[in-house]
Order: C-alpha cells, then sequence, then structure tokens
C-alpha cells in the first residue's frame, strides 16, 4: 500500500522540526530517510506512526486518510516501527516481547481470557511459536530464552524488529538499526533489511550509516532543517551537489562511491 | 502482501545462517544459552514451565487452604484467616493494576467499601436477596471505576496516586455523611447471607467461601496475566508508546484493568460484609488502601502469589501480634522502607530467584 505524507509541519512551541514536508512512499521498497541530526527524521516516524500529531498536512495510506487515526489502528492497518532509542519491554522475556508483536492477531476478550478457553490457550501456542521463529530470523536464537533486560544493546535493536514484523506489518518503519552496531552486526542488520523487503514488505529506513543506506535503498529522501533538500536514487542523491554541500561532504561521497 | 510474502520471511535456510553468526558473535554469556539449542525444545520447556507455574501454583494454594483449618486452634484465628483470604482478594485483583499494568491506585478501599455497603445496604433495607445484591455491588462498582477511569488514567505517577486518592477519600466521605443509608461512622449490622434455603454463617462455613472465592480469583488473574490481553497489560506497563505502535489501545486496557480490579475488590467487600455482618467507614478509609497497596509491594509487584503472601502477612501479623498491633502503622511503614531498600521486588519475587539460582 502506498503511503503519502502531504504537505506536513509539526512544530514544537517555536521549532519547526518538519516543515511543509510531501513525498511518497512506494510499495515494496526500501525508502530510506537521511539527513543530519535534527533534520526532523525521528519526528517524521511519530507523526507517520500517530504517535504526533502534525500541526499541518495529511498523512494517507492508500486511498485512506489516516491522520486523524491514534497509533494503534495505524498498526492494525500494518504500519510497524522500531525506536531510536529502544523501547524494549523490560519488564518482560524477549520472547514475550515478540508475541506482544501477535496483538492485533490474538484473541482479545476478558472473559474467554481470564477463563483460559481452548482459543487462548491455541493464541498463546501460535504467539509463542511465532515469536521464537521470528526471533531465529532475526538471529536471536539464544536468546530465546532470556529475559530482555539481560540483553545486549544489539541484540535489543534485533528484538525490537522481531516484535514490528510479528505485526506481519505492510510497512515496517526502521529508526538508525545500525546505530551502535559494531561492523559485523551492522552487515547483519544490512542482510536481515535485504530479506524483509525480499518478503515483500515496505521499509522505511532512516539511518546514518550511508555504506548501509546507499546499499540498499531503491530511494533516498534527504532532509534538512525538516524540509526536502533532494529526493532519487543512491545515485542521484549522492551527485546531487546540494546533497554535497549540505549533508554528505565531499569526502563521504567519495567514500560511498 | 499477504501470507505468501510473509513465508519467504521464515525461510529455513536463511534463518538457520543468521543464527550461526550470531552463535558466534561476541554477546555476553546467558543462563538462557543452555536452553537455546533445538530452539523449539527451549520453547516448548518455557510454555511447559509457565503452565506448571499457573496450574501447579493454583493447586498448592488450594491444598494449603484445605489443610489450613486443622491448624487453627479457635475461632478467632479462623475470622484472621478469612480476613486474610478477602484482602488477598483485592491485593490480587490490585497487582494486576499495579504489578502488571504499572498503574498506582490509593484508593481500593473504596471499591472494597462500595461492594460491601451495596450488599449491607441493598439487603438489610431493601430486602435483596444476597446473591443479587453483591452482584449489583460489582456490577454498579464496575460501571463507576469505568466512568472514573478514562480521565484518571490519563494522569502518571504523582498525579494518578493522587487523583485515586481522591477518589477513595470522597467514597469515605459519602459512606460516613448518608447516616440514613450507611448508618455513617459507627457503621451499620448486616443480614446474614442466604443461597436458596441455605443460611451462611460461622467461621467454619465462612472461611470455605472465602478459601474457595481466593483460589478462583488466583487462577483468573493468572490466568489473564498469561493471555494476550495480559501480555498487553504488561506491555503498557513497559512502553506505552512500544505498546500503542504494537496494536495495543493502551487507554482501553488501562480501563479495563482498573475496572478487573475494582470488581475484585468489590466482591471480597461484599463477602467481607457478610462474613463479618457489620460494615463501618474504616474499610473504606485511606489507611486501608495503603495497606492494599503495602500488601501487594510486599509480596512483589507482578506476582500473583506475592498479592497472597503479602496480604497473609499484613493481615496476620498485626492480629496475631498484639504488641505489633498497637505500632501497626508504624510497622507498615518500616516494612514498606526495608522491602524496597533490600527487596525492591517484593518477598515472592526475590525469594523465587534466589530458589531458581541454588536449583539451576
Ligand atoms: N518532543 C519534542 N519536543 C520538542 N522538540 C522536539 C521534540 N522532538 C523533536 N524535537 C526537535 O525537533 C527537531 C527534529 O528532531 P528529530 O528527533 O526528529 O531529529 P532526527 O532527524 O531524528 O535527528 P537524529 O538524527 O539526531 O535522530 C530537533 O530540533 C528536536 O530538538
Ligand atoms: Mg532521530
Amino acid at each position: 500500500m502506498r503511503l503519502r505524507v502531504d504537505n506536513v509541519t509539526k512544530e514544537f512551541g517555536g521549532v519547526r522540526a518538519v516543515s511543509e514536508l510531501s513525498f511518497t512512499v512506494e510499495p515494496g521498497r526500501v525508502h530510506s530517510i537521511i539527513g543530519p541530526n535534527g533534520a526532523g527524521k525521528t519526528t517524521l516516524f511519530n507523526i507517520i506512526t500517530g504517535v504526533y500529531t502534525p500541526t499541518q498536512g495529511r498523512i494517507w495510506l492508500g486511498d485512506d486518510d489516516i491522520t486523524a487515526l491514534p497509533p494503534a489502528a495505524r498498526a492494525a492497518r500494518g504500519i510497524a516501527r522500531t525506536f531510536q532509542n529502544l523501547q524494549i519491554f523490560f519488564n518482560m522475556t524477549a520472547l514475550e516481547n515478540v508475541m506482544v508483536g501477535r496483538h492485533l492477531h490474538a484473541p482479545r476478550r476478558i472473559l474467554p481470557s481470564m477463563f483460559h478457553m481452548p482459543g487462548i490457550k491455541r493464541a498463546n501456542r501460535e504467539a509463542r511459536e511465532r515469536a521464537a521463529e521470528l526471533m531465529r530470523k532475526v538471529g536471536l536464537a539464544r536468546f530465546i530464552g532470556a529475559d530482555a533486560d539481560s540483553m545486549p544493546y544489539g541484540a535489543l535493536k534485533r528484538l525490537e524488529i522481531a516484535r514490528a514484523l510479528a505485526t506481519e506489518p505492510k510497512i515496517l518503519l526502521l529508526d538508525e538499526p545500525a546505530a551502535g552496531l559494531n561492523p559485523k552486526e551492522t552487515l547483519e542488520i544490512d542482510e536481515l533489511i535485504q530479506k524483509i523487503a525480499q518478503s515483500g514488505i515496505t521499509v522505511v529506513l532512516v539511518e546514518h550509516n550511508m555504506k548501509l543506506v546507499m546499499g540498499v535503498s531503491d530511494h533516498i529522501l534527504v532532509l534538512d532543517y525538516g524540509r526536502r533538500l533532494a529526493e532519487g536514487t543512491a545515485a542521484e542523491v549522492r551527485n546531487n551537489p546540494d546533497v554535497i554541500r549540505a549533508y554528505l561532504g565531499v569526502g563521504a561521497v567519495a567514500g560511498a562511491a | 502482501m499477504g501470507d505468501r510474502a510473509q513465508k519467504s520471511l521464515f525461510d529455513l535456510s536463511v534463518a538457520r545462517k543468521v543464527q550461526g553468526t550470531a552463535k558466534h558473535s561476541p554477546h555476553a554469556p546467558l543462563s538462557a544459552t543452555e536452553a537455546a539449542p533445538g530452539g523449539d525444545g527451549a520453547v516448548r520447556t518455557v510454555g511447559a514451565w509457565l503452565f506448571s507455574a499457573r496450574t501447579g501454583g493454583v493447586l498448592l494454594l488450594a491444598a494449603i487452604v484445605a489443610i489450613l483449618p486443622l491448624f487453627l486452634p479457635n475461632k478467632f484465628y479462623f475470622d484472621v484467616a478469612i480476613k486474610t483470604a478477602l484482602h488477598a482478594i483485592v491485593c490480587v485483583g490490585l497487582n494486576l493494576l499495579i504489578g502488571y499494568a504499572g498503574q498506582i491506585s490509593l484508593g481500593h478501599a473504596g471499591f472494597f467499601a462500595l461492594g460491601g455497603y451495596a450488599s449491607a445496604i441493598l439487603t438489610a433495607r431493601f430486602g435483596w436477596p444476597g446473591l443479587v445484591a453483591m452482584l449489583a455491588g460489582a456490577v454498579g462498582v464496575g460501571v463507576l471505576a469505568f466512568l472514573v477511569a478514562r480521565p484518571i488514567l490519563r494522569l502518571k505517577g504523582h498525579y494518578l496516586a493522587m487523583a485515586t486518592l481522591g477518589l477513595g477519600i470522597i467514597i469515605s466521605i459519602i459512606i460516613n455523611r448518608e447516616i440514613p443509608l450507611t448508618g455513617g461512622p459507627d457503621g451499620m449490622s448486616v443480614p446474614a447471607l442466604w443461597v436458596g434455603p441455605w443460611r451462611l454463617t460461622g467461621p467454619i462455613t465462612w472461611y470455605w467461601i472465602s478459601g474457595v472465592t481466593l483460589v478462583l480469583a488466583v487462577w483468573l488473574a493468572l490466568n489473564l496475566v498469561e493471555s494476550p490481553m495480559g501480555r498487553a497489560l504488561r506491555a503498557l506497563h513497559g512502553s506505552e508508546v512500544a505498546a500503542e505502535t504494537t496494536g495495543i489501545d493502551v487507554t482501553r486496557y488501562k480501563v479495563l484493568v482498573f475496572v478487573v480490579s475494582a470488581v475484585f475488590a468489590s466482591i471480597a467487600g461484599s463477602l467481607f460484609a457478610h462474613a463479618e455482618r457489620f460494615m463501618t467507614p474504616v474499610e473504606a478509609g485511606f489507611l486501608r488502601s495503603i495497606e492494599f497497596v503495602t500488601m501487594v509491594v510486599l509480596g512483589g509487584m507482578a506476582s500473583i502469589f506475592g498479592s497472597v503472601v503479602g496480604a497473609a502477612i499484613l493481615t496476620a501479623l498485626p492480629q496475631v501480634l498484639a504488641v505489633f498491633h498497637d505500632f501497626k502503622h508504624l510497622a507498615l511503614g518500616a516494612i514498606l522502607i526495608a522491602v524496597m531498600i533490600f527487596m525492591p521486588k517484593g518477598l515472592v519475587p526475590t525469594l523465587a530467584a534466589l530458589w531458581r539460582r541454588r536449583v539451576g
């Protein structure tokens, strides 16, 4: 499904974090959003997922205006995300974190839940199996029995991805999945993103690691001060003089090329 | 973009490759690692363990309830046991709210008292059958909790504490003031509970009623905790923003758990009224609310059995130790501070962790 950001502005007090921004994410692509610190990338994710209400503008998913929908309703429509500053359920095990991602696919009525009806039993088993499967898929097999608060940072980043995948999203928003990872872990995230994209999920990627971005992206949007600076394929963006001047710097361009 | 697309995600050859690389990554070693080889087996073991914790724990509690009367020497001790069980029911419900969903309430004695007074007033003054009065009380308290939950649960931390505190105080004031209905500060006597032709009175009868209800309450609460809804409650405790972007309607779940915990308190209150045959506004008081929270914290947040242990200790101790009785609230405060410092997770989770370390 096509995701469309339509003339969106977000102000915090006097600060314009996102400014009259419009762009479209085509289905099935890896669509990266890059830009210097404070460019408004995370704010944009918060607006797309409904965590923030835009000061102005609309968000469209397919033919539907979802601007007024709360986050949970957007998740139900197939938007999932990870967080730049980890948002793990540290009061649960790793596996349970991912099981929570099955929430929308599980029966959720109070009396059957309290009386442990067969449907609940089945849902628990299904959630447990799917969650374990996803943990193996993102490379967390050895943490299946672990408590979330005993896991290292790199593993927690993947745990968020597994949890997001458990919702069976159509669009997955990844906010700096490689930040703080060593080169080997970054490579694994790179492979994982490609695998996710191959499975038909649209990926919107915010990331500062240019090698990763240039390698996996079908399309790149460059933000600066909440505005669109440039947009296009990796090659187009890399050679855009505005981008070179304002963001990448000559050295970085040469390095990435 | 349906199932077919998803399938390739789970392609095992790819998964195994990623797993292989993960094994060699320099992550800190974990006790859980032992369980990892043969993934599915590990999951099944964890599942079996959870299952036995629920079933086994409930059976253990039922056994304790069944044999405890052998050790209760007289009516006084039966009365303590009845109060313990009824307080434990309140705490089990309250722990769903505080320990699992992470929302505080300093007003639950209000719901307990409302249930008690609903039973007392509807049976004594209006001649309703006891069970119908109890049910009406539970429904009424549920509706009240539902109506106040939305505005109240929007608040966080100290504000939520103040709002629930205020709610409890308002309930207490109303009970004190409505003298024609409630008897005011002097309290009111409550008729015996009739169920069909049976008149349920006496400490032994009420011991069994309270004990069986407690086992049932624990079973229901454990079931809820181990369901998708229960995971949603724990999730919104862990991170509201992650919970809602994962599809959990956070407000709805907060309201729901508030209502469930209020209904638990209401039913316990109704049973209390009939067991004691008397209700006073003290039951609605601020100190009672604090006692309930203390029981939950002492036993262990997010531990259903902890709530039973916490309620047992803090109900039985002051009754059994007369000296303690005089300094009850001072001692309560001291215990709470000591637990927060030395066992911030509470008795049962701390002891369970110690035991687990011993065994495995
Ligand atoms: N909740 C908030 N309240 C006030 N200001 C905010 C808030 N969130 C973001 N901002 C401001 O909006 C601007 C954009 O921030 P944002 O976090 O979206 O940037 P970013 O592109 O994600 O940066 P980074 O690469 O460092 O993650 C910054 O100036 C930031 O200080
Ligand atoms: Mg950011």
